[in-house]
């Protein structure tokens, strides 16, 4: 085309840029100074300069063990998996055109939890399947559940939610008999605390895996920014401006159910994320997915990192799973949007 | 010839809902659908913009099949209006009509000059260019139909479908509403279900019932009293009016010396 491109605002987009990967990396700096052991923000830089650049600062071995072996690859999960549930709940408002949509209440966590409850206690599939695998399969099962049940009530974009609750509840009934029926003391134990949410096992190896679905998610998604932005009056209307539908939700649905599986196989089910966070992204930089799904990536990002700090630090001593956290912010979220929804527009 | 149909069937819960449709839009005409309710209006429309597949029979743009083409391009072409279309998202005017240009852009190309004045052309159009930051929730009903109609411009369409565009408005706006797709000089496909103003402002008109083209042709032909009372059921008298148009006067059933 000969017309000029009116260019996208390059020093504005590198000025938010360069604020949001400051204030990731304070959050994170803050993360991995803060636990049972407090290590000052200077040496926390000092040993991020070090483990990163090999810069050879002077910290101590130990200092230097705590923060690059436990709490550094435990703030990085946290980050990608608050980025992913958030980028989730973005686009499962999208597609269903209803802003109470996300992977906890559509119960695509609970039925993730159901797949890797599967693997872990009755061994479906063993090695090759594994902990994600089941996850994923888990999650998408929960998916059709749902889809099926909304279809069958009318399909209306508010029986989704009705379907989702039903779903959830089938999920988690099926992981608590799992549980409860087929699996040692020790093992439900496990399961429990790690069905809240919990970063305390994340080791490195589990981000070799997040790490590379958490950025081929976040870029499918973008690739569907624009098709996204076309849903905003209905499947027709899209399909009207071109949009290949049934390919967008097909290929969209499987991502958030990669992402959340991926997670909850990681770190457990944890809500209210990818319900609160996009609402929250959408107040700051409006209902475009261009810059809607970057935006919910940063903040879901910063906010579990903070999350899991107050996990640690709210209750001496003690550390309370992810999710009570998220749960105890995102609940109040809840109530105020569904407030605002009540508005006939 | 643009947009046409030949033979075309569609059904949905067991039943024939467009059964052997065969018409054709006149190039940069107005072509009305009328029918009572559920006569299949809506659903034929649906099937000219390739949203459902047909049954049998084809849908022909510029006499290709348009299942055959890429939806994008359709888009380009083709734009429709649906009936009372709404969202809970909270876009502006101008964040609507922009979506009137997704099918012109690639998945990351920036916004350009050609999308910028394609969307200030399109509410210029419509006459709502002051409008351009007002919220989506805040607006009347007419207003946002002509912002749909603005979203369907952007588009930069040659056929432009609209279903029942005028329904729910008051008369005014019904007047002007149609006023201003006459002058858009599209080839358009309307469903109207008001008889008047589909023999004001159509060029040529097709009558459904119960899923089957009844008449055709122009107002003046199709609109006859015999065939209002076999589709619609009621009795009227037809009088010469404004324009060489037809006026249309429903009788109603009243006895002598009692007052409606
Ligand atoms: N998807 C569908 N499933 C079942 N029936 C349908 C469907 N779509 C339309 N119909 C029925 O087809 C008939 C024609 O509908 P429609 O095309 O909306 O008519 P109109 O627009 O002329 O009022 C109605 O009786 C409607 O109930
Ligand atoms: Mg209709």
């Amino acid at each position: 085309m000969s017309h000029a491109v009116i260019g996208p605002n390059w020093a504005a987009r590198i000025g938010v840029a360069a604020i949001a990967l400051a204030a990731f990396i304070f959050a994170v700096a803050l993360a991995v100074s803060v636990g049972e052991m407090t290590i000052p923000l200077p040496i926390a830089f000092r040993a991020l300069g070090n483990g990163l650049f090999d810069l050879g600062l002077p910290v101590s071995a130990i200092q230097q063990g705590v923060i690059f072996d436990y709490r550094l690859s435990r703030a990085v999960m946290a980050a990608l998996c608050g980025g992913a549930l958030a980028i989730s709940g973005a686009i499962l408002q999208a597609l269903l055109r209803n802003p109470l949509a996300e992977p906890y209440i559509l119960g695509v966590s609970a039925g993730a939890s159901t797949g890797a409850v599967c693997v872990m206690i009755l061994g479906f599939g063993g090695a090759t399947l594994g902990l994600s695998g089941g996850a994923f399969l888990g999650a998408v099962a929960a998916l059709a559940v749902v889809a099926l049940l909304a279809t069958g009530a009318g399909g209306a974009s508010d029986r989704v939610i009705l379907a989702g609750v039903a779903g959830s509840q089938l999920f988690n009934a099926a992981t608590a008999t799992i549980v409860t029926t087929l699996a040692s003391a020790e093992q439900a134990r496990g399961v429990m605390f790690w069905l809240l949410g919990n970063f305390g096992g994340v080791r490195w190896p589990d981000l070799w895996v997040a790490t590379p679905v958490a950025l081929i998610g976040f870029v499918v998604c973008m690739i569907n920014a624009k098709a996204l932005d076309a849903f905003a009056f209905g499947a027709d209307a899209a399909q009207s401006l071109g949009v290949a539908v049934t390919r967008v939700r097909l290929v969209l649905l499987a991502t958030t159910a990669l992402l959340t599986a991926t997670m909850v196989a990681i770190v457990g089910t944890i809500g209210f994320v990818g319900l609160v966070i996009p609402h929250a992204a959408r107040f700051l930089v409006g209902p475009g997915h261009a810059r809607l799904l970057p935006a919910c990536l940063v903040i879901g990002a910063i906010f579990m990192i903070l999350a899991d700090i107050l996990s640690r630090i709210l209750v001496p001593q003690q550390i309370l799973p992810i999710g009570i956290v998220t749960a105890l912010f995102g609940a109040p979220a809840f109530a105020v949007i569904l407030y605002r929804a009540r508005r006939p527009a | 010839m643009t947009l046409a149909t030949h033979d075309v069937r569609w059904g949905a819960g067991g039943r024939m809902i467009v059964d052997g449709i065969t018409l054709s839009a006149p190039p940069g005409r107005i072509l009305g659908l009328i029918g009572p309710n559920g006569s299949g209006k809506s659903s034929l429309l649906r099937l000219l913009c390739r949203l459902r597949g047909v049954a049998s029979g084809v849908v022909t743009l510029d006499g290709r099949d348009i299942a055959a083409l890429p939806r994008r391009e359709l888009a380009r072409r083709l734009a429709f209006v649906e009936q009372q279309a709404t969202t809970d998202v909270q876009l502006t005017v101008c964040d609507v009509v922009r979506l009137g240009r997704t099918p012109h852009r690639a998945a990351f190309a920036s916004w350009t000059e050609a999308d910028e004045h394609a969307v200030e052309a399109a509410l210029e159009r419509v006459g709502l260019a002051e409008r351009h930051d007002q919220p989506w929730h805040t607006l009347s009903g007419g207003e946002r139909q002509r912002v749909h109609i603005a979203r369907a411009l952007a588009q930069d369409p040659r056929e432009l479908i609209l279903d029942e565009p005028t329904n729910h408005l008051d008369i005014q706006h019904q007047l002007s509403i149609l006023g201003l797709i006459r002058r858009l000089g599209l080839t358009c496909i309307v469903a109207l279900h008001d008889l008047n103003l589909a023999s004001l402002f159509c060029d040529r008109i097709g009558v459904l019932h119960a899923g089957r083209l009844v008449a055709s042709g122009s107002p003046e032909n199709v609109l006859t009293p015999e065939l209002i009372r076999q589709v619609f059921g009621v009795e009227v008298h037809i009088r010469d009016g404004v324009g060489g148009r037809r006026h249309i006067e429903y009788v109603v059933d009243v006895e002598p010396g009692e007052r409606p």
